[in-house]
């Protein structure tokens, strides 16, 4: 495989959100205008210039009321991709395809909800209408079973990772532990000043066995955008260039929506698999470039996964490699510097990729000094994406 | 449509801070006749309600009363309580004191029902021999209407204050408003009771809902129509043998869009399981064990876990019995497999 024509040609030139919170008090689409105005103003550039969108299949703010809102002019590309977080950094990769084919100049990529005050993720799926359709034919072998929630669909996983490699629940508490501790210091995060041990973390109620509630993310209300044009545009805008090195998708054989029970085995995620091969050959980058990752964490034990199929350790050795602090702040591979979902805000993703951009502009609280590429995944067990994010040298 | 029942929000209000019905003396003063019979019905052996060297050892300046008595020395009897109930049914007795408007505030709103819930008492000072109670009664909250598990009511606490006073001042024929003036509180005693709604309870309100359904399409109908013929059915390609589960229009390893189904025997292994918690949804019961089963025949199949949650762990060996919830869903649960214990 080749580079990406786009790679190393796009840039992130914006990055915006509201506050993170339990209740916004405004609407989804009154967070996503905050979002793509915040976004856009802290690149420099004006609502008009705006030619592209791009979020999530599930997001429900239409990119039309957005352009509405904020006085957009004409618009030559609008896309969504599906399969919740798992969309994060594809968003990135449609405005970089959008851009370096000359599709759009400027496009901006959002993610905006109540997922706290108003539809929770976390509450489940029973509610759902047994419409005939294929995506509910889906959840037809695990909503009469109980089988409703996110945490649950991972819990199934997880368990046999457990059981196939001798980690254990204490393993999966060392992730929460390192990203409530960079939560602790990002006073943009939830609970920042509130870190957590790994005693708390093994003494919080069981959410569905073996996951803790301190495995799981937050709920949160708010909104994230990212502005993405060319790195030439870019350069002369109001901020240190942040370049796209890789932006990937990827599903794997066997692949279904949070439920691959039916491959060989659970202790892989095959779909981030193929993520991590296309962002080390189309970058010609290596595991050991990498300086800083913002690895997706909904539930802790996919973190695992993910350093395993990023080639950051072998197959079963994550256990081994998160101890001792090599993925916190001063670490080997610092992870999750903005605090994670768990930490700072479970905004699908988004707000990871503007952690990531941080990093590489010197401007996170909890900065890796001298950070020059940043590895960014997104939502994991779905069809996901990943980024590996540059500064401009 | 439940009945409609008016709402005296406002008018019990006005009844917080009042006083119940008139201040009440005891019959009769602290006397060890009664306390004799009270710690031997409650099997209380500790010598300082009935030897006085034994409760001046204690440092005592007498015997006292057991603390719980509180109440005791102001109740006045069986007979009393009945003779009042006939002459309330009787329409004799004009019941205007706070309590009983109240309580027929309650009974208005439809919570004809009772129960005690809570009896707190704490305690200034022992009583001695010699001493004659009083009590001063009065409502002290009156909660808004609230779903219990036991119906629709409210809470009303009431706060019972006891003094007393010696014998002889207690004879001396003043009123009992005007002894209290010159008392000493000796204790109180909060009284919560719920009054509610018969037959609106957790039972009665929230009767377990059916689960919620599967969507059916053309393609998985075969397998939940299996379920209630009884059938634990296997998608099968016809072209290739492959088995595959959950359904799909076609095969991922030939591409061929032909099929029918095998009966799985139902017997299988635990791959991985995991035990629910949280959120509960009302159609099922917490903690909710669920497993994903390998079946026999190779494919896997998420279901329920019988029994004792602790009781599952991966590896074991599993049997289905498939049991119909209503006229419209049949599921497969699994059990532990009896012949796997030899």
């Amino acid at each position: 495989m080749t580079s990406h024509a786009f790679a190393g040609k796009v840039a992130i030139a914006g990055i915006g959100a509201t506050e993170f919170s339990k209740k916004s008090g405004r609407s989804e689409l009154r967070l996503a205008v905050e979002a793509v105005k915040a976004a856009l103003d802290d690149a420099g550039i004006h609502p008009s210039e705006v030619q592209g969108t791009v979020t999530y299949g599930t997001d429900t703010n239409p990119d039309v009321d957005i352009a509405r809102s904020l006085g957009f002019d004409d618009l030559t590309f609008f896309s969504r991709i599906y399969f919740g977080g798992g969309a994060a950094c594809g968003t990135i990769q449609q405005a970089a395809l959008a851009v370096n084919s000359g599709v759009a100049d400027v496009v901006v990529c959002y993610r905006a909800f109540n997922e706290r005050s108003g539809n929770r993720f976390g509450a489940g799926v029973q509610g759902r209408a047994p419409i005939a359709n294929a995506e509910n034919a889906h959840l037809a072998s695990y909503i009469p079973v109980g089988l409703l929630t996110p945490a649950q669909w991972v819990a199934m996983a997880a368990a046999r990772y457990l059981y196939s490699t001798g980690a254990t629940s204490e393993d999966f508490g060392r992730v929460a532990v390192a990203d409530r501790k960079h939560a602790a210091t990002n006073p943009k995060a939830w609970f920042y000043q509130q870190p957590i041990t790994l005693e708390e973390h093994q003494a919080s109620r069981w959410i569905v066995e073996p996951l803790h509630l301190l495995d799981c993310c937050q709920e949160t209300d708010g909104g994230q955008a990212i502005v993405v044009t060319s790195v030439e545009r870019a350069r002369d805008l109001r901020q240190d260039v942040v370049i796209v090195d890789a932006a990937v998708q990827g599903s794997a054989k066997g692949q279904d929506m949070m439920t691959s029970y039916y491959r060989d085995d659970l202790c892989g995620l095959p779909e981030m698999g193929v993520v991590a091969r296309q962002l080390w050959e189309t970058s010609g980058l290596k595991p050991s470039d990498i300086d800083a990752a913002i690895l997706y964490d909904h539930f802790t034990p996919y973190v695992l996964y993910q350093l395993e199929e990023l080639g950051f350790c072998g197959k079963g050795e994550a256990k081994d490699f998160i101890k001792d602090g090599r993925i916190e702040l001063g670490g080997e591979l610092p992870i999750n510097t903005h605090g994670g979902q768990l930490g700072e805000a479970y905004l699908h993703g988004m707000n990871g990729i503007a952690e990531g951009v941080r990093l590489l502009r010197g401007q996170s609280y909890n900065q890796v000094e001298g950070a020059e590429k940043v590895l960014v995944t997104a939502g994991t067990g779905v069809p996901t994406s990943g980024l590996i994010l540059g500064k401009d040298v | 449509m439940p009945t409609e029942f008016p709402d005296h929000s406002d008018a019990l209000a006005k009844l917080v801070g009042e006083p119940s019905g008139p201040v009440e003396l005891s019959p009769e003063a602290v006397n060890s006749a009664m306390i004799r019979h009270w710690v031997e019905a409650m099997g209380d052996r500790n010598p300082v309600y009935l030897d006085r060297e034994a409760a001046r050892a204690a440092g005592y300046r007498d015997v006292i009363a057991p603390q719980t008595m509180l109440q005791a020395w102001i109740m006045k009897g069986l007979r009393h309580t009945l003779d009042l109930e006939a002459a309330r049914a009787a329409g004799t007795v004009a019941s205007n004191d706070a309590n009983s408007t109240m309580m027929a505030l309650f009974d208005d709103e439809g919570r004809t029902s009772v129960v005690a819930t809570n009896c707190d008492q704490s305690y200034v000072r022992p009583l001695y021999l010699g001493d004659r109670l009083l009590v001063r009664s009065s409502i002290e909250a009156i909660s808004d209407p609230k779903q219990t598990g036991l119906g629709h009511g409210r809470f009303a606490t009431s706060l019972m204050e006891f003094f007393a006073v010696s014998n002889e001042v207690a004879e001396r024929g003043v009123s009992a408003e005007e002894l209290v003036s010159q008392a000493e509180l000796v204790g109180t005693m909060r009284f919560r009771i719920l009054k509610f709604r018969p037959g609106t309870g957790a039972t009665a309100v929230v009767a377990k809902p059916p689960r919620p359904r599967p969507a059916i399409t053309e393609d998985n109908a075969f397998y939940f129509e299996g379920l209630r013929a009884g059938e634990l059915r296997i998608q099968h390609c016809t072209d290739c043998g492959t088995l595959r589960h959950p359904p799909l229009p076609g095969c991922g390893s030939c591409t061929s869009l032909n099929w029918d189904y095998v009966l799985s025997a139902g017997k299988g292994e635990i791959y991985s399981m995991v035990v629910n918690h949280y959120p509960q949804v009302p159609a099922f019961d917490y903690p909710l064990p669920i497993g994903l089963i390998q079946l026999d025949e190779g494919t896997r199949i998420v279901a329920n876990l019988e029994g004792d949650p602790e009781s599952w762990a991966i590896g074991q060996r599993v049997t289905a019995e498939i049991r119909a919830l209503d006229d419209e869903l049949s599921l497969p649960f699994f059990h532990h497999d009896d012949m796997q214990e030899d």
